[in-house]
């Protein structure tokens, strides 16, 4: 009963409970919460895997900026469930997605099972997960896609603010 | 590990908690006598007098008119996020602290630990050692403080509170940029992210940071007075007057936490400006261990007292105005620091308190200096072209009349 | 460190709740969280085996992620504000099938 099962199940039962939220919940803003809290206990999670740099960054870029946007957008556009009450296309839309998933968890448990005999962790040095380690490998190993990432922020903002713009501005 | 060690480390820490819980909860009924006694002083009044001697007990007076109000719930409101979001100010503004050192390590026989919550902690059995990413907590719990204004905004049911609330919190996100990347100048200069290394730095270097970094301090400053929607950034108080903010429809307690909260980060972001920029609680020659907090206290008393200064004698900033500041003016700015300071610290790596304290302050001057003489030839400009403007038009009235 | 098949479960979990959510979901704005979802999966699962093996490339695959995920984020919420600004009142997202508009 080591403090990481502890911390694992609590979190994990967490992270999963929220998650089905989201897809179940009728109104948009309460997914946007329960989204919210299932990025804090993946953040922890993170935590329990010392990637320390990485599980703030998801507190700070993911659940502190990114959800803030879906949340202005939910709020904005006013759009809390009228939605689904449209018919489905094909009959029975919604159980067919289910038993689909329910084939893919099945599928990835058969693939999983002959990676469950993994060797035990390598063992860590002290600063690993750090900020200097993470820049480290970052700039020394990955400069090309971390300079291409930042030309796909750049696009990510022109884009956004020329879809954001109303026809009649110049 | 022996259990016997776990127990005492979580009493420590527990003991740790709460203390400077408390410390931090006491600043706010001190911080709201000092800000009504000192506007006061500046508007040339006395300021709140009557309970008790110069008026000391009147926070408490205040908190408990609020605590008795009634608790109005207004009926086309979502009734579980109308009541979690205080909270979810609250709650961030006061994890926050929780990384912030108040004091150098205290030894205890085998024991020692430093004085900050999630602070290192070394004893026989058992070595907890810092927290890697220190800032990188308070940066991360302050972004969650804008779920907090824009979910009351929400839940309230009110369009102009929604509105509100919306304007407020991107506020308060456009300036979380320009917060973090002034602290990022006092990071590259440190070396680490930990906020114990960073006041091991100051005392190394033998000066403040606010020295080499003048320009990240005054950018600091003014971003955490629009976090912490401070005059002269608070619309969101300002529209309460007027049509109505985030926080209308509370009463009650429930509006005593949306202050509270707001008191309460308005000490984080001051102590985090000791921390990175005026030494921390290193106290320069006594090597007493209890001193290093009485000497962080008196440097966040005076951050403060300039908070209160500042709402005092500025004018509100209206909010397109607030934006531009933000976006065009305190970005950029935090940018070049960093670059700055970065080149500095490559090219001249072995560079002395002196040169860089020049550095910096010749930096600010530049990046100040240059924006002033620009803002007041364009403001000069434009108000030549109203004077012709108006002039123009007297004469050719003038002309016709004739 | 916990056996690495348990956060594989975990991350399966996550990932298929989030792509039953995008095939269920009609709501644009709910679809695009289960994308979230799905995205945030692969990360712990990224993390997971980064530990495993002692080697920090998979959180620096994760940072990349996270970044792309912010950009694909403000990009998607960006068309979905543009096209709810044309029609007025609820879309329906198995009509938005042509791209004039």
């Amino acid at each position: 009963m080591t403090a990481e099962l502890v911390v694992f199940v609590t979190m994990g039962a967490v992270a999963a409970v929220t998650a089905a939220a989201v897809v179940i919940s009728k109104n948009a803003v309460h997914a946007v919460i329960y989204l919210v809290i299932n990025l804090f206990a993946i953040a922890v999670l993170y935590l329990a895997l010392s990637a320390q740099l990485v599980a703030f960054l998801q507190i700070l870029i993911y659940a502190g900026a990114i959800m803030v946007l879906f949340l202005f957008t939910v709020m904005m556009l006013n759009m809390t469930g009228a939605i689904e009450m449209t018919d489905d296309k094909l009959s029975k839309q919604k159980p067919l997605a289910l038993m689909l998933g329910l084939l893919l968890i099945a599928e990835v448990v058969v693939g999983a099972v002959g990676l469950l005999n993994q060797p035990s962790a390598v063992a860590i040095g002290e600063g690993f997960g750090s900020a200097k380690e993470v820049g480290n490998r970052l700039f020394f190993g990955y400069l090309l896609p971390f300079e291409i990432t930042s030309i796909l922020l750049l696009a990510a903002i022109v884009g956004s603010v020329v879809l954001a713009r109303r026809k009649d501005d110049d | 590990m022996p259990l016997s060690e776990l127990v005492i480390f979580i009493l420590i820490k527990a003991a740790l908690a709460v203390v400077i819980f408390a410390l931090w909860m006491t600043m706010v009924p001190v911080m709201i006598w000092i800000e009504r006694k000192v506007i006061a002083d500046i508007q040339a009044r006395l300021g709140p007098n009557r309970v008790g001697p110069f008026g000391v007990i009147q926070p408490i007076a205040d908190a408990v008119k609020l605590i008795f109000k009634e608790d109005i719930l207004p009926k086309s409101s979502d009734r579980v996020l109308y009541a979690l979001a205080p909270a979810m100010l609250m709650v961030p503004a006061i994890l926050a602290i929780s990384v912030i050192p108040i004091g150098g390590t205290v030894t205890i026989g085998a024991r020692s630990f430093s004085l900050q919550i999630l602070g290192a902690y070394k004893s026989p059995g058992l070595t907890v050692p810092e927290l890697d990413a220190g800032i990188l907590l308070v940066l991360a719990f302050s972004s969650l403080g804008v779920y907090g204004v824009v979910l009351s905004g929400w839940a309230s049911g009110s369009k102009y509170s929604m509105l509100g609330g919306m304007r407020s919190s991107a506020q308060m996100l456009s300036y979380e940029l320009p917060l973090g990347v002034s602290l990022l100048g006092a990071i590259v200069l440190g070396g680490s992210l930990k906020l114990t290394d960073i006041v091991a730095a100051q005392r190394e270097m033998g000066v403040w940071f606010i020295a080499p970094q003048l320009t990240a301090f005054i950018v600091f400053f003014i971003s955490g007075l629009s976090e912490t929607n401070r005059a002269p950034f608070d619309l969101p108080e300002a529209e309460q007057e007027l049509i109505g903010g985030y926080h209308t429809e509370y009463s009650g307690f429930r509006f005593a936490m949306f202050f509270m909260a707001e008191y309460l980060s308005m000490v984080t972001i001051s102590a985090l400006a000791v921390t990175f920029f005026l030494g921390g609680w290193h106290v320069p020659f006594f090597d007493v261990v209890w001193l290093g907090p009485v000497w962080f206290a008196a440097k966040l008393m005076v951050l403060l007292y300039i908070f209160v200064w500042v709402r005092g004698t500025l004018p509100r900033v209206r909010y397109d105005q607030l934006m531009r500041i933000g976006w065009k003016a305190m970005l950029p700015i935090a940018v070049i620091n960093v670059v700055f300071t970065a080149g500095i610290v490559t090219w001249a790596p072995k560079a002395g308190a002196v040169y860089l304290s020049g550095a910096g302050i010749g930096l600010a001057a530049v990046t100040f200096g240059v924006i002033s003489m620009v803002l007041r030839v364009k403001i000069g400009r434009s108000v030549d072209e109203r004077l012709r403007r108006v002039l123009g038009r007297r004469a050719e009235g003038e002309a016709a009349g004739q | 460190m916990l056996p690495v098949g348990y956060y594989i479960a975990l991350s399966a979990f996550i990932f298929v709740t989030g792509a039953v959510g995008v095939l269920v979901r009609r709501n644009p704005i709910i679809m695009l969280m289960c994308i979230e979802l799905m995205l945030n999966a692969g990360n712990l699962v990224l993390i997971a085996f980064s530990r495993q093996n002692a080697s920090m490339d998979g959180h620096v695959f994760v940072f990349i992620v996270i970044t792309a995920a912010a950009a694909e984020a403000a990009v998607g919420l960006g068309i979905i504000v543009a096209v709810f600004r044309q029609k007025s009142g609820d879309i329906d997202m198995d009509k938005l099938s042509e791209m004039k508009g």
